[in-house]
């Protein structure tokens, strides 16, 4: 009884007319009905090959069969064993890369909508069931996790689950991290990740925000509090600036900052008492899914035209496929293989312009990507009053440089065996952006699960 | 949460709050800051941490109402709980194997100069206090001051307290008079700073500065903070809040802090219209 539509069931969302205005969320998610209708879309290969593509391992082909059954409850339940945040992950991953990328309905046509089926379940059983997790019987253990973003909400939820005493340390005053303070409402709500959370709060997790380890307490001084072991899942960090002229004039922000202010502090809302600017013209630098968050807010703040600026080509853009075409259709401009040169401010010291050049792209580099090259004589300039620079993080250097025998590596990323998040320091663990440098919240959810398995290793042998 | 155990209107315009936060107490160095939210819906603030006690576990700040953050931390009342308090942040300022130095404050910048000046008397150091205000009513810390320092000189803008003129007079005649600092510390408004490190580049003198540009995490994310030192960027989180006053672009550091004084100016006049009205 399989659906043999080469294409996907369409994803119901707002008009890009209108949605560009609002902060609502743009993708309003399957029906039932929709869900079914796709869910019979999978062949349920022997083989498996989305599974593969996982970070977190979920049994995919099962969990299909269950909503193609109508079954969405049991479809719940196999997600749950592999991953503690499904409406998040349904919603922010790169599926087209991972899952979706090794459907094999994807060789002749359009692969199984696995990212919606997934949001969908998540989603209905969130409306639709009361029951909250139950905690498991404590072991008398206990394991602290620096960070409240995707990697350590995961490490904790996983060790909770096995009676684990987990309290989670966080130095915002809200838990979520990336989840709450980077990505959009539009494109995550933020009533989701809340949810999320106190799934992980009724399982017993304990988060304790306003903390910056490092600072107030040392993870040294977290063992001598009777933590048997550390996970470090503190983020990205510090934002880089291209180092040209001009980029400290005012109007001049990095996507964090732009994004903090938008999502954390709630400056979109008329009532938010923290400011941001009024832009008509916006540049946002860099080609990545924080720089697509960072466009797609600026347009719905009211910015007539906001620009995309990238110094390679469509083809090299990092973002998630549906983060570029939902841009498109928001009327954001893609100025590729473009490079700022210089910011240009009035006499006030506000950013007015921003010299570029035009770019080629030459020979392929280490990273396998065609290297662009300036092209000759191609100056110019297009007009702005923001410019919002998102092209990357650096190492965060608070737990590095006060944790005696935690090595970084020549970046400043912590340094581990690569497997379970172990660091050059006994029964401390890290993972997520600060082991990789910016990277997705799927990974990170990875890493916080590996480690939580190698953590359990630990602990249980002692 | 974090108890208000004192409050105390220093001047008409600058608070003191005396707040119950021990493990921030038992880490605090001066120099130190942390980030203030006063209530669940309230803008993130950084303050620098005026003084501590590491065996009552408090921490005092002294802010100046300058913008809504501060307004509203300034309603609170005695007893009641600060929404966020965070920290310590930045890097402690580093005091070590000085002998001699001049402590400079500029208005409600001694709330931070104090601690700063409170340490080195401690350790030895001989001080010299050099503090400025516009005019006799907004003097704070002076018996603070008195008690930190060998010597203090308060200045204000009008005479209308101790000696009439600008800071940098007191200091230049303080050099002038022979005493040979081994660093000068400053700490105030940005155009204060950056004309006491003028006139100590004449002299060759070290000179520190306090950073305390806009913020927002105060931790080394939002990159809101960034200064140009030496002609390098710079996270005053991270980084500083203290500087090589010599190094800082200041023309930069004092256009950066005017981007939102529209929107400071707008909220300030809603949030007074409003009191009018519940006045009324």
């Amino acid at each position: 009884m399989v659906n043999m539509n080469p294409e996907k069931c369409p994803m119901p969302s707002q008009d890009p007319m209108v949605r560009n205005k609002n902060f609502g969320e743009v993708a309003l998610g399957y029906t039932l009905e929709m869900a079914v209708e796709e869910a019979q879309r999978c062949l349920n290969c022997k083989h498996k090959p989305c599974i593969d593509g996982c970070p977190v391992l979920i049994d995919i082909p099962a969990f299909i069969a269950e909503v193609a059954m109508g079954d969405i409850r049991k479809a719940y339940e196999i997600l749950s064993q592999q991953t503690s945040l499904p409406a998040i992950c349904g919603r922010v991953c790169p599926q087209e890369t991972q899952c979706e990328g090794k459907c094999v309905r994807g060789i002749k046509g359009e692969s199984v909508a696995i990212g919606r089926l997934e949001r969908f379940v998540a989603d209905w059983y969130r409306e639709n069931c009361a029951e909250k997790p139950q905690p498991t019987a404590q072991n008398g253990k206990k394991v602290a996790v620096i960070g409240a973003g995707p990697t350590g909400l995961t490490c904790a939820g996983e060790l909770a689950k096995k009676g684990y005493d987990v309290t989670i340390y966080e130095a915002l005053h809200t838990a979520g991290g990336v989840l709450v303070y980077g990505i959009p409402e539009f494109r995550l709500p933020k009533d989701i990740v809340k949810y999320e959370i106190d799934n992980l709060k009724a399982l017993g997790v304990k988060i304790e925000t306003n903390m910056v380890i490092g600072k107030v307490l040392t993870i040294d001084e977290l063992f001598d509090m009777g933590y048997g072991a550390v996970y470090i899942g503190s983020g990205a960090g510090l934002p880089k600036f291209m180092g040209i002229p001009g980029e400290s004039l005012k109007g001049v922000y990095s996507a964090n900052e732009y994004l903090t202010r938008v999502n954390l502090m709630k400056a979109y809302l008329p009532t938010s008492k923290t400011p941001i600017r009024k832009s008509h013209n916006v540049a946002v630098v860099g080609g990545g899914n924080v720089a697509m968050d960072a466009a797609r807010s600026a347009k719905r703040l009211g910015a007539e035209n906001v620009y995309i600026v990238y110094r390679r080509g469509m083809q090299e853009l990092p973002a998630r496929l549906e983060e570029i075409e939902h841009a498109q259709e928001e009327g954001i401009i893609f100025k590729l293989l473009t490079n700022p040169v210089e910011v240009i401010g009035d006499e006030n010291g506000e950013v007015k312009a921003i010299r570029c050049v035009e770019m080629m792209l030459g020979e392929p580099d280490s990273s396998g990507r065609r290297r662009p090259v300036v092209k000759p004589d191609s100056e110019f300039v297009i007009d702005i009053d923001t410019m919002i620079m998102s092209i990357g993080t650096s190492p965060n250097p608070l737990i590095s440089s006060t944790t005696e025998g935690l090595e970084t590596d020549k970046w400043g990323c912590i340094v581990t065996n690569g497997e379970d998040g172990l660091t050059t320091r006994n029964a401390v663990y890290a993972g997520g952006d600060a082991v990789t440098g910016a990277a997705t919240v799927i990974l990170a959810m990875g890493a916080g699960k590996q480690a939580a398995a190698a953590i359990d290793k630990m602990l249980s042998e002692k | 949460m974090y108890k208000i155990l004192q409050k105390q209107f220093l001047n008409p315009t600058v608070c003191k709050m005396v707040i119950d936060a021990p493990l921030i107490a038992k880490k605090a160095q001066p120099g130190q800051f942390v980030i203030v939210r006063a209530l669940a819906d309230s803008e993130r603030i950084p303050l620098t941490i005026s003084d501590f006690n590491r065996d009552s576990g408090t921490v005092t700040i002294i802010f100046q109402l300058v913008g809504e953050g501060t307004m509203e931390l300034s309603t609170l009342c005695e007893g009641t709980e600060i929404c966020d308090f965070v920290g310590p942040l930045g890097k402690p300022s580093q005091l070590d194997g000085l002998k001699k130095v001049a402590v400079i404050g500029g208005g409600v910048g001694c709330a931070i100069a104090y601690p700063v000046a409170k340490k080195l008397k401690e350790s030895g150091c001989c001080v010299h206090s050099v503090t400025g205000f516009r005019n006799k009513d907004l003097v704070i810390l002076e018996n603070e001051f008195m008690a930190a320092s060998d010597k203090l000189v308060v200045m204000t803008d009008d005479g209308s307290y101790g000696e009439k003129g600008l800071v940098t007079a007191a200091l230049e005649a303080l050099i002038n008079e022979g005493n040979q600092y081994d660093e000068v510390i400053a700490i105030g408004p940005l155009v204060m700073m950056k004309f006491v490190c003028k006139v100590t580049e004449k002299y060759g003198i070290k000179t520190t500065v306090s950073m305390n540009p806009v913020m927002i995490d105060g931790t080394g994310m939002c990159g809101g903070c960034r200064l140009t030192v030496g002609g390098k960027t710079q996270f005053a989180c991270v980084d500083g809040p203290d500087f090589d006053g010599h190094k800082v672009d200041f023309d930069e550091a004092i256009s950066r802090s005017s981007m939102y004084r529209e929107f400071e100016n707008c909220r300030r006049e809603a949030a007074c219209n409003l009191l009018s009205k519940e006045a009324e």
